[in-house]
């Protein structure tokens, strides 16, 4: 038979020792930790990704309990900034789900074509597939010129992976299909040079791109806004800590400000859920109703 | 006792759900979680065929939702399935896991952290091996384990990589996987 013929070892995976329980109360004091020690604050992250994170962890570093990690996380800030990086969220292409994109150009682009000058946020916005694809969409609507984009994180080394605009040249292929998907007008290669199985995107793409450090979990407003595009950061929060984002978001909009959320996200069961028009339910695209003064 | 089912599968893999969900009786009442590696393509038409095949409610897993009896909850394109200690399902947008996303043996790590002895993991046909850690996991937790016998199955690789790393309880052709998770959750 096929299957025995190549009976090879497999290398022996990692399985955490602690029961369930245990791990529980483990991964509870390691979050109040983190957050007692650095003030990065994932109690309220949604539990699972972050045990996998953390599994992944205890096997390359060695590691047998998270305890034990809690220790190391404590008392060794390198590592703990090295153990940051395992937590981020990571955006995995550009023009993720192009019929957002797509229905974007259709129902947003004609009303941020009135204003005279736009306001657009970013937030968590890794190593910038999604800011790179934002900015192209608005270049070819001729809006690129005048709009401010604030891209944010509060993991400093992807924004300055963002900021670089240098991806793998095996992606390529899959971003070029989405592109064209997502009413591309040019070709996605016009915007990048090819270099040395790299390719680093046009510069001229984040001249009005800021960069910038913030915490959505801990930060707070930080300037008005008429669109806030945050796809796929929100899956990885807890019911409470998605509430007090939005809550966040919606602060920051102004009136008929637009709300982009990943396909998957929604603001069905959240707190905010009547102070929001839908646009597209399908590409998750949402409209602040207005709050007018009483006076 | 069986609380919660989780199933893996890759080539092959959408006849061999099929024969699993026709063997499940009308009311069978334990929640399944499914990854079937579809590329990007969307699996509501899969849904749609399996609808006829069973009264079970047959859904795509939504963000954060509770976890409920008499339904079969599959991963949707390019998300990994996630389950949540308090009995919720999350999504993610993680990296690729064994060049897979959804990944098997992230939906069977996540669900034995949350089940743990009281799941069923099932792994079957397959041209990879997403889910042989995964199967290992659940096993190592004291949750019950079923492979489809590599020398009938469509795909023999992901169960054989399961089988090299792990014993199984249970090693059986497709047609007999059905009885058994309806005997086990009995």
């Amino acid at each position: 038979m096929q299957w025995e013929k190549n009976n090879h070892k497999e290398s022996s995976p990692f399985f955490y020792e602690g029961d369930n329980d245990l791990m529980n109360i483990e991964v509870r004091l390691l979050l109040e930790a983190i957050y007692l020690r650095y003030g990065y604050d994932f109690r309220h992250y949604s539990k699972a990704h972050l045990k996998r994170r953390i599994s992944h962890r205890l096997s390359i570093s060695h590691i047998k309990t998270i305890s034990q990690l809690q220790d190391k996380i404590l008392w060794d800030r390198q590592f703990f900034f090295e153990f940051l990086e395992d937590l981020s969220i990571n955006v995995t292409e550009m023009f993720r789900d192009p019929e957002c994109f797509l229905e974007f150009r259709k129902s947003i682009i004609p009303v941020l074509s009135t204003y005279a000058f736009i306001k657009i946020w970013i937030a968590g916005c890794a190593t910038g597939e999604e800011v790179y694809s934002l900015a192209i969409l608005l270049e070819e609507e001729n809006l690129l010129n005048r709009t401010q984009i604030y891209a944010t994180d509060f993991n400093k080394n992807v924004l300055n992976a963002a900021r670089q605009g240098i991806y793998s040249n095996q992606n390529m292929d899959l971003y070029s299909r989405n592109y064209k998907k997502a009413g591309g007008k040019k070709e996605l290669s016009d915007y990048y040079t090819s270099k040395y199985g790299s390719v680093i995107f046009d510069k001229s793409l984040i001249k009005r791109i800021v960069f910038a450090d913030h915490n959505l979990v801990t930060d707070s407003v930080f300037s008005e806004v008429h669109l806030i595009s945050c796809r796929n950061v929100l899956i990885y929060f807890e019911k409470k800590l998605q509430n007090h984002v939005i809550g966040l978001f919606h602060k920051s909009l102004s009136n008929k400000g637009f709300l982009c959320l990943g396909t998957k996200e929604s603001l069905r069961f959240t707190n905010y859920e009547d102070k929001f028009t839908t646009i597209d339910e399908k590409a998750k695209i949402y409209r602040k109703k207005p709050i007018y003064s009483k006076k | 006792m069986i609380k919660a089912i989780a199933i893996g599968t890759s080539h092959g893999g959408i006849q061999a759900i099929k024969t699993i969900v026709a063997a499940l009786p009308p009311d069978f009442k334990i929640p399944i979680f499914i990854v079937l590696h579809i590329g990007r393509n969307s699996n509501i038409s899969f849904i749609e065929i399996l609808r006829k095949l069973t009264r079970l409610t047959i859904k795509e897993a939504e963000e954060k939702e509770k976890i409920e009896q008499h339904t079969i909850y599959f991963a949707p394109p390019n998300y990994h399935l996630q389950v949540e200690d308090n009995f919720t399902l999350s999504l993610s947008t993680a990296g690729k896991v064994n060049f897979s996303r959804p990944s098997i043996d992230i939906l069977f790590e996540t669900a034995c952290w949350a089940y743990g002895d009281e799941l069923l993991g099932v792994l079957l046909t397959g041209a990879n091996n997403d889910g042989a850690n995964g199967l290992g996991c659940i096993k190592f937790r004291g949750g019950a384990t079923i492979v489809e016998n590599p020398k009938t199955a469509r795909a023999p690789e992901m169960p054989a990589s399961a089988i090299r790393l792990c014993t199984p309880d249970f090693i059986l052709d497709l047609n007999d996987i059905g009885k058994k998770i309806v005997e086990l959750s009995g």
